[in-house]
């Protein structure tokens, strides 16, 4: 009797189990999935079993609670098999699933799931080539004011007129960060203007390769002011690799020199709005601009000008204004048409796809391919 | 040459890690990786010359009783003890971490507090900033002062008690006009990106390389 009760309580194996070469992979994964066992709820975990021959044996490769496992290891061309067995701490474990296979692991030469992305890319850089091609025939292209460029000049020419330095921080951007890399380009052009003027740059760093590009980009702003012999090498300096001894570090430099105007450009995070408000309590004008999304309310709030996110990366074109790089903005504002106008496609597919159920499959698939799935 | 050699390694560079985000075939998939595992081997190197720069800065102010001059005084102080301190750790415990260390008590009582310190200003700062920003100049300012009083009235206990609608109100904020103007921005700043990338693989921005 008692047997019958156990036997009864014993899991029943999982269905349906299936098994492919993981998608868009450098090869060496197989993925399982299945559909639960009925018991689900006593068992306590599924054990997958693998083999290179349909009769065995198999060997046990691990073990999890849910319906889907991923096989890393495992060689590209090789043939496998594989069952799974449900198993209860209390009741035992279950019959073996079916056996399927053979299932044949390989790298994949294109990603799939990025297609769309190739796709917009390569309009995009189409459309930098063509504008480029457009700028060199001398055409002369349209760039809309922005304010907080157009007040670079003001802001090193109200910090010589106080006879005070300019502060120029750089972030928490390493090198590799392209938020970095624009701050750097803004940097240049700052530092050029600094030099004529005979002002002081102050560019704390919190990371020894950015210190360094800074050092060298501010030396050759003076070479091409001409005023090569007032480039102090220190005053670009490394401070800390802490995100909060970076703030304190420079919050009392601009507490103790008082600059006439402060530039926070770059990668930011919480510390944004400690260097903003301090800043602003010495008086200086301040020009902020950062990629972070999360921080650009706070230097809204707290500086005179902010460079909201791509005006930032426009910041060294808008002030050099040439021709090629002005193809490159052009390029990323008709761009910006093309998805403006996908989306728009989209909202109305998807609008008409409720209503009329025939719509509803190309609504699907344009937003999957769009959204890469 | 100069300029030649940079920019070529950098158009190669730049345009093998765009064929590796395309392709996952070994070894392109992985070259991305690579060059992460290479920047930071490099990273940690330069530091040295960080520190060099910092220890030169202030001793230069200390030899010269620049203004401040004290506050130099103590970061030498603080560097050379917890660098004395860091070595002792490891040698005595294996590793800096282990919270006996004399280096983990350094961290506990003097890092972490001060980080914590300086975050928890943070509340300060936002109340100034917020007073300037919410003060209704004009029509965005009223705009920002509206929606920013219906959100915070709407996130805590006292705004479900004043209307239901206020949960909701806040809710609708931050999921549609909110969401929407950030994820303008993203696109913005994601296309930003794309054409500086280009604009730097393509050779045509420089500044980088002075």
């Amino acid at each position: 009797m008692w047997i019958l009760i156990i036997a009864l309580i014993v899991p029943r194996p999982i269905t349906n189990l299936k098994g492919y070469d993981k998608p868009n992979d450098a090869g060496g994964a197989i993925e399982l999935e299945w559909q639960l066992s009925p018991d689900d709820s006593v068992v306590s975990v599924y054990e997958v079993y693998r083999s290179d021959s349909e009769s065995g044996p198999f060997e046990f490769v691990g073990s999890l609670r849910g319906n889907s496992y991923l096989d890393n290891n495992v060689k590209d061309g090789k043939k496998y098999y594989y069952f799974v067995r449900a198993k209860s701490e209390k009741y035992g474990t279950s019959s073996d699933s079916e056996i399927i296979g053979p299932v044949v692991p390989k790298a994949q030469w294109f990603n799939r799931a990025r297609l769309n992305a190739l796709l917009i890319g390569l309009i995009f850089t189409i459309l930098v080539i063509a504008y480029i091609k457009l700028a060199r025939t001398g055409a002369e292209l349209f760039l809309r004011r922005i304010p907080g460029l157009d007040a670079v000049d003001e802001a090193v020419g109200r910090s010589t007129e106080m006879g005070r330095p300019i502060m120029f921080i750089l972030g928490l951007g390493m090198i590799s960060d392209i938020a970095t890399l624009a701050a750097l380009s803004i940097l240049g052009r700052v530092a050029k203007k600094a030099a004529e003027y005979g002002t002081r740059v102050l560019v704390p760093c919190y990371d020894p390769i950015v210190m360094t590009a800074a050092q060298e980009i501010v030396k050759q702003a003076h070479q091409e002011a001409g005023r090569p012999d007032i480039f102090r090498r220190e005053d670009i300096f490394y401070l800390t690799s802490d995100q909060f001894g970076y703030a304190a570090g420079c919050d009392g430099i601009m507490l103790r020199e008082r600059p006439g105007a402060v530039f926070l450009q770059g990668y930011f995070y919480a510390e944004s709005l400690i260097l903003a408000e301090t800043g602003h309590s010495v008086g200086a004008i301040q020009i902020a601009g950062t990629s972070a999304v999360t921080q650009l309310p706070f230097f809204i709030a707290a500086c005179d000008y902010t460079l909201i996110g791509e005006e930032m990366f426009a910041a060294s074109t808008y002030l050099s204004r040439e021709p090629l790089m002005l193809g490159s903005i052009k390029a990323e504002d008709f761009t910006k048409m093309i998805l403006l106008g996908l989306i728009i496609i989209g909202i109305i597919l998807a609008s008409l796809g409720k209503v009329f159920p025939g719509f509803e499959r190309i609504a699907e698939l344009f937003i999957n391919f769009f959204k890469g799935a | 040459m100069r300029r030649e050699v940079p920019l070529f390694i950098t158009f190669l560079t730049g345009t093998v890690i765009i064929i590796g985000f395309f392709v996952p075939h070994k070894p392109l998939g992985e070259i991305e990786q690579t060059f992460i595992n290479w920047s930071i081997i490099i990273g940690g190197f330069t530091l040295l010359l960080g520190l060099d720069s910092l220890l030169k800065l202030h001793i230069r102010k200390i030899k010269r009783r620049e203004g401040g001059y004290a506050y130099s005084i103590i970061l030498v102080a603080s560097f050379l003890i917890t660098l004395i301190v860091g070595i002792f750790s490891i040698i005595k415990y294996k590793s800096i971490l282990t919270v006996q260390a004399p280096f983990m008590f350094i961290y506990t009582n003097v890092i972490l507090p001060l980080s914590s310190t300086m975050f928890s200003l943070l509340a300060f700062f936002i109340a100034s900033a917020a007073y300037r920003a919410f003060r209704a100049r004009n029509i965005d300012a009223v705009l920002l002062l509206v929606a920013g009083a219906l959100v915070m009235l709407g996130r805590v206990p006292i705004g479900a008690m004043i209307s239901k609608w206020l949960p909701a109100t806040q809710e609708w904020i931050m999921h549609i006009p909110q969401m929407a103007a950030k994820r303008g921005l993203f696109i913005g700043i994601a296309l930003g990106g794309m054409a500086m990338s280009l604009r730097i693989i393509l050779g045509i921005e420089r500044t980088y390389l002075q």
